[in-house]
């Protein structure tokens, strides 16, 4: 039983990097950016903090060189499409290539070079208490950070007057306009706080989960992240819920190499990605109109629950998602 | 006649503009390594076309490069994101193995025409899955078609690890080589297959007609201009839609079977090489027009076949390239912007 605790403490951690990124996504995305930019701008941010932490010897210094770069970038994002009117998809596609080749290029005198890594920090009497602590309080400050930055966000967009607009930014921009609102200001002010997350979350490899520097060290983490995003339906705690089964799903496939010898295992790394596509278009299909209305010709005792599913599941983009903004 | 002169001056000055960005950006980070931006400009420009063999090696790059940026430019046309080209690819070189490895004793030339068909029918069917998913499931083609080439390069390293893999022992490297004999003719000592560029050449031609002179190309680009709007005209939105999606689908599996039986000679994991991802970025910088595709998916390849040479030279990443290639799309884009 405790091996089951130390597992799921173990994915918990997994997740971190997923679940900051994925949080930075979620809010740009709900202000109605779509950051492709993701898995380029996470490669160059965690080679970014890893050669700021390693030449200063300062892991904070590196953290902030990551969230300056994811910063930055996401600025790029902002002035090519929403100040000059650029395709934002366009734009962001370019920027994942572009900055993944400058992390490969200007990354390559840290290719396995060791380097400081945020050191293990339980909590004292906390990480004692039994279960809780190994799942919780037995990490570091990034694995930390990871689990509050959940119900931040989620207060953030739900509990706030700020979030209120952020909202209406990615379903109503003409809305909030009329209220008297700059949107593409708070637009820009959004992106840039997810991209330093992301960039944040790049370093949260480099410095601590994956650690160290090599050819495409996140391994297509920023793609995952915006299905993950997409999966969860632009909601933090389904989003953070969906980061955690991504881990689940690779520390299995990693588990089940061992297990099945003699079948060609590097397959299963590319499942989880798969799956996740495959479940989500099963749920977009189960919420189609087609299939709502022949759920309603289901007997009375079977409507009710399968409904209430599909629309728990159901996930709906933000209107304004991806589109530009004309003042009316 | 002085307007005249100053209305091309005036339309030259983004594009000029965006290239000494793209350089700009380049050199900065050229500098940051401490070598000569002079001396590694000298390799990425001009190297691939310092010997016979590296021209041909840029060739048979800029072959399944066009391929995919041609077939890109399609998708464009239709306002599709085809990031799953790569998967097209991968499914494309699969399914062209299929025959080869069936019958390996049939006329060579009747073996690539049907490894033909199979790689292009491999990334049809590839192309077609994305289009469904976005149809009836509602996913965006972005993720599905990402969600596609992971299961593609899965398989990819299936077929090699499994049931196609060496008879002495499975290997990360690839399967065994094909037969000589089935080996696309290659120029002796050059590795140079002249049907590959012909075959890309040929489908330039072909889409350039097909997009610009057909009624079909204009309801594509009507749909990829407004799919309602072209919907309430009388237009097949959906259908033009996955007709893109399978052409460019098709074209992508000529590239991956291009792959197979003129540059690698068997499958192996990486078959795609990155080269679908170059093509939207070369469809991207064409901005859809046919006619700046050869010029633009030659110039990338040279870069690309170029900076090979840079780790050995001068001890830099061959990364480079692809810094140069972004920077220079990322910047036209800009140039095109309307200021407001």
């Amino acid at each position: 039983m405790d091996q089951l605790w130390i597992d799921l403490a173990a994915v918990l951690a997994a997740a971190a990097p997923l679940v900051i990124a994925a949080m930075g996504e979620t809010l740009s995305e709900r202000a109605g950016v779509i950051n492709l930019s993701l898995d380029g701008t996470m490669l160059l941010a965690a080679m970014t903090g890893f050669a700021v932490a390693l030449t200063t010897g300062n892991l904070l210094l590196g953290f902030a060189a990551a969230a300056l770069v994811g910063a930055a970038i996401a600025a790029v994002l902002g002035l090519f499409s929403l100040t000059l009117g650029q395709s934002q998809t366009a734009v962001g596609f370019v920027l994942a290539l572009l900055c993944t080749d400058l992390s490969s290029f200007l990354g390559a005198p840290f290719v396995r070079v060791p380097g400081p890594a945020v050191p293990f920090t339980p909590i004292p009497a906390l990480a004692d208490v039994p279960v809780l602590g190994t799942l919780f309080f037995r990490h570091d400050p990034v694995i930390y950070a990871s689990f509050l930055i959940i119900p931040a966000t989620a207060y953030l967009l739900y509990g706030t007057r700020l979030g209120l607009i952020v909202r209406a930014l990615g379903e109503r921009p003409a809305a909030v306009y009329a209220r008297g609102i700059d949107v593409i200001r708070w637009r820009y002010a959004m992106l840039i706080t997810g991209g330093a997350l992301v960039g944040i979350a790049g370093a949260a490899f480099s410095l601590d989960l994956k650690q160290g520097w090599s050819y495409r060290h996140t391994f297509g983490a920023g793609w995952i992240v915006l299905a993950i995003v997409i999966f969860g339906g632009w909601r933090p705690w389904r989003v953070a819920l969906g980061c955690y089964l991504f881990a689940v799903l690779e520390i299995v496939a990693t588990r089940s190499q061992s297990a099945l010898p003699n079948f060609p295992t590097q397959i299963i790394q590319v499942a989880p990605f798969v799956l996740m596509i495959f479940v989500l278009a099963l749920v977009n299909l189960a919420s189609s109109p087609a299939a709502m209305r022949r759920a309603a010709t289901l007997p009375q005792i079977w409507q009710r629950p399968l409904l209430g599913a599909i629309n728990r599941l159901r996930a709906t983009a933000p209107a304004a998602l991806g589109q530009p903004f004309e003042r009316p | 006649m002085r307007t005249d002169r100053l209305k091309l001056v005036a339309s030259l000055t983004r594009p000029v503009l965006a290239l000494v960005a793209a350089f700009a950006l380049t050199t900065l980070a050229l500098l940051s390594t401490g070598v000569s931006p002079l001396e590694a400009y000298r390799l990425v420009l001009f190297g691939a076309f310092s010997t016979p063999v590296r021209l041909s090696d840029m060739i048979m790059l800029a072959a399944p490069l066009l391929l995919c940026a041609v077939g890109l430019s399609i998708t464009f046309a239709g306002g599709l994101y085809n990031l799953g080209v790569e998967g097209q690819m991968i499914a494309g070189a699969i399914a062209a193995m299929v025959p080869l490895r069936l019958w390996p004793d049939w006329p060579p030339l009747l073996l690539w025409l049907l490894s033909g068909l199979s790689g292009a029918t491999g990334g049809v069917v590839w192309a077609l899955l994305i289009g469904a998913l976005r149809q009836y499931a509602n996913v965006s083609e972005i993720f599905a078609g990402l969600g596609m080439n992971f299961l593609a390069s899965g398989l990819a390293l299936y077929m090699v690890l499994g049931p196609w893999r060496r008879q002495t022992s499975a290997s990360l490297s690839g399967t065994d080589l094909l037969p000589r004999d089935l080996w696309l003719p290659t120029i002796d000592r050059l590795r140079l297959a002249p049907a590959a560029p012909l075959i890309a050449l040929l489908a330039l031609a072909v889409v350039w007609w097909a997009l610009t002179k057909t009624r079909w190309g204009l309801e594509v680009r009507a749909v990829g201009l407004n799919p309602a709007a072209a919907g309430r005209l009388g237009v097949a939105a959906a259908r033009r839609m996955a007709e893109t999606l399978a052409a460019c689908g098709a074209l992508a599996g000529i590239a991956g079977m291009l792959q197979v039986v003129a540059v690698h000679h068997a499958l192996i994991p990486n078959i795609s090489s990155g080269i679908g991802l170059l093509g939207l970025l070369v469809a991207l910088l064409a901005r859809a027009d046919p006619r700046w595709l050869l010029p633009i998916a030659v110039a990338f390849a040279s870069f690309t076949v170029g900076s090979i040479q840079l780790p050995l030279t001068l001890g830099i990443d061959s990364a480079i390239a692809g810094v140069l290639q972004g920077a220079l799309v990322l910047f036209a884009l800009v140039a095109r912007a309307r200021v407001r």
